[in-house]
């Protein structure tokens, strides 16, 4: 055998593990809850027998599910986004700072590695209507009125994505705070001396190479908004994703399904129409940006 | 002693371990952990073990937050205990799906029953005409007041209210508000997601003349005129005499601790939690009447035997479970867990103990409701509450929806 054959053989070996254990872990599975989601499995049923599409037909007809289904994109679509930007300009204010850039990291990426349930039950105490909350004791002291926060069917999913706004921008910070250092100065040099106002520079040269890793965080956060069940879970009333579902995603329902009514089968179907919508969010963002990433 | 000798004698000792193991047959019971009832249940093994000779049990316990599904996820793949504490909510699920055993005749008749329980309790763990499981203790709502701050607002310190019209009267006069009008002391905690449902669903809605489900549970009836009055005086507490809303303080019994609410409606097993909170001076009296009406909500953990256990098993699970729910059993649970006896003949020797007496009383006249899923007709109804205090809902129309959902819940549980 040759060194270079005997070489990819190793490689092929060391890969075949992750590979058993993808198949193991997360194909499999996966493909077992798609069987399942046609099936009437229930946790305490005896039997187990085949209905089609029924659970899909009841969960389309299901408004807390498509009420679940509609909390979801909001918590994307407005969540993602804010990550993004918040965390870019954040990144770009502490890329320009002589000193101190090392505490303010730290400051900014404290959320990110604090426990999420820590963080959710912190937030829902400062939440709290008075007299104890003491994000209404602020307002009050101000003279303002005193929020409803999370008592409000309005106000708790805004509410809950503040908190998970300013968790996932800590991890955002400092992905973004890697790439710009790993941008040349030379070329940001090369267009000052060619005449480029700091504006333009930022717009012409530095956020276009930062476009693979903006691209790699819209996914990354898209992906994490769809699927964001812990927040939820602590700080909503009684963990149900009250008041009256209005914060209620996606997968709290899916939860709920499973561990609360044991309708594994329509929890299942559930995960499966969650996956397609992920799946499908993920390619057109790759589609979208695609194009854009590689000049 | 020689080898040889010495061989022998650790083969005998083994012949008599074996011949013993043999005789014995060893039991399983499940319940969650709480402390003084884990601790007396080893005590009470302890006992029926001496008594029993040949009987082991063993006592597992799993922790409250995951009990429920841990029973789920074990009794199907037969993995389960041979006797198994439920919630009294549960037993439709478990019963219809064929996983406990039909207690027999000869131990639990109906007469037995009769004569030794309340009669909530029977109408609970009969299914068709057998029985399903027994309990040791039961429990029943009652209004908790805090002392100090009736003394605080001038009130008797002694004299709770004894109508809803005197509820309503005393709460607000107990509510405080800031300079800005932001609740800062709740007259009365109301919290549907805590017993506010249960009190709603079982007492205010027979109070203000509704029956609120068919006889055999199964066809919701509380979507009257009379059933919309009693919510609507539920909601007015919040939206118009504003002596409290849901999750004030976190929830009525962190509030009720820590003095933020001054009247409460709760059940008897929040006694030893606030036995346990010092300074706190509080009284416990009989749910407020309404027009000479009466009534109470009783719910109970039950015990029963696992469906698939057999011949000694049984016999030895059957044993075991009518010493756990016998009265003298039933008197300790009270003294050591404050669990009140599910036998009507023991609250005689309580009637003048001040705190528990008036659940014994609520008992008397209480109604276990026939849950099918607990956990989603309580939300049903909280978020009938939710509806019309969040969003300005009309509580006939609230009420109307809410009866709907659980219309279709319950009759999906029984057509399915």
């Amino acid at each position: 055998m040759k060194l270079s054959t005997k070489r990819s053989v190793t490689a092929y070996l060391f890969l075949a593990l992750p590979l058993v254990f993808f198949l193991c872990v997360r194909l499999g599975p996966m493909l077992y809850m798609l069987a399942m989601s046609f099936t009437n499995w229930g946790l305490l049923r005896r039997t187990v027998k085949f209905i089609g599409f029924k659970n899909y037909e009841v969960l389309f007809t299901d408004p807390v599910f498509l009420q679940s289904l509609s909390n979801t994109a909001r918590y994307a679509v407005f969540g993602a986004p804010i990550v993004i930007l918040l965390s870019l300009g954040i990144a770009l204010l502490l890329d320009s700072i002589p000193k101190g850039k090392g505490i303010y990291r730290l400051i900014y990426v404290l959320p990110y590695i604090t426990p999420v349930v820590a963080v959710s039950w912190v937030w829902r105490w400062m939440y709290q209507p008075p007299p104890l909350g003491i994000i209404d004791g602020v307002l009050g002291a101000l003279g303002l009125p005193a929020g409803e926060f999370l008592n409000s069917p309005t106000q708790a999913l805004p509410s809950i994505l503040a908190v998970n706004v300013w968790v996932e921008m800590g991890y955002c910070t400092i992905i973004f705070l890697a790439g710009l250092q790993t941008i040349p100065k030379e070329i940001s040099e090369a267009a000052k001396i060619d005449g480029a106002s700091d504006r333009q520079v930022l717009r012409r040269v530095t956020l276009p190479l930062l476009m693979p890793i903006t691209f790699f965080l819209m996914v990354m956060e898209g992906i994490q908004f769809l699927r964001i069940f812990t927040q939820v879970y602590n700080m909503s009333m009684q963990a149900t994703g009250g008041p009256l579902n209005s914060t209620k995603s996606a997968a709290l329902y899916i939860y709920q399904k499973a561990f609360t009514n044991f309708e594994m089968a329509r929890a299942a179907s559930a995960s499966a129409v969650l996956f397609v919508i992920i799946m499908v969010v993920t390619i057109l963002q790759i589609r979208f940006f695609d194009k854009r990433v590689n000049y | 002693m020689t080898r040889k000798r010495s061989i022998l004698f650790a083969l005998m000792l083994a012949a008599v371990a074996f011949v013993a193991t043999a005789q014995t047959v060893t039991i399983t019971y499940w319940q969650y952990y709480y402390e003084s009832k884990v601790k007396l249940m080893d005590e009470l093994i302890k006992n029926f073990e001496k008594a029993n000779p040949g009987i082991k049990v063993e006592q597992v316990t799993f922790p409250y937050e995951s009990y429920n599904q841990k029973v789920a996820a074990s009794i199907p793949a037969g993995e389960g205990p041979d006797i198994i504490n439920l919630f009294y909510g549960w037993l439709p699920t478990y019963v219809k799906a064929g996983y406990l055993e039909e207690l027999p005749a000869s131990e639990f008749s109906k007469d037995y029953f009769n004569k030794n329980f309340y009669p909530f309790v029977a109408e609970s763990v009969q299914f068709g005409s057998k029985y399903y499981s027994v309990p040791t203790a039961v429990r029943s709502l009652a209004l908790f007041w805090n002392k100090q701050l009736f003394k605080d607002a001038g009130l008797d310190p002694n004299t709770p209210p004894k109508t809803l019209e005197e509820l309503q009267a005393y709460a607000k006069k107990l509510s405080k508000y800031d300079a800005k009008g932001n609740l800062i002391q709740a007259g009365l905690a109301m919290q549907p997601t805590g017993q506010g449902h249960s009190w709603i669903r079982e007492v205010l809605f027979r109070q203000f003349g509704n029956v609120p489900y068919s006889a055999d549970g199964r066809k919701v009836t509380y979507a009257d005129a009379n059933g919309a009055a009693a919510l609507k005086w539920y909601t007015d507490l919040i939206t118009k005499d504003k002596v409290g809303y849901p999750n004030f303080a976190t929830d009525d019994v962190t509030a009720f601790k820590s003095g933020k609410a001054a009247m409460n409606i709760d059940g008897s097993f929040r006694i030893a939690t606030l036995n346990a909170v010092k300074d706190l001076e509080w009284g416990v009296a009989e749910l407020p009447t309404y027009k000479g009406i009466k009534s109470n909500y009783a719910s109970f953990w039950t015990h029963g035997i696992v469906a698939g256990t057999t011949g000694k098993k049984l016999d030895a699970s059957i044993k075991f479970l009518k010493y756990i729910t016998s009265p003298e059993v039933q008197q300790m649970w009270l003294e050591k867990v404050g669990e009140l006896p599910a036998t009507p003949a023991l609250s005689e020797k309580y009637k003048n103990d001040p705190v528990i007496s008036p659940f014994l009383k609520g008992l008397a006249y209480a109604h276990a409701t026939a849950y099918v899923d607990e956990a989603g007709q309580r939300q049903i109804l909280v978020d009938a509450v939710d509806e019309v205090y969040l969003k300005n809902v009309d509580p006939a129309v609230a009420l109307k929806n809410a009866a709907k959902k659980e219309q279709t819940l319950i009759d999906d549980f029984w057509n399915n």
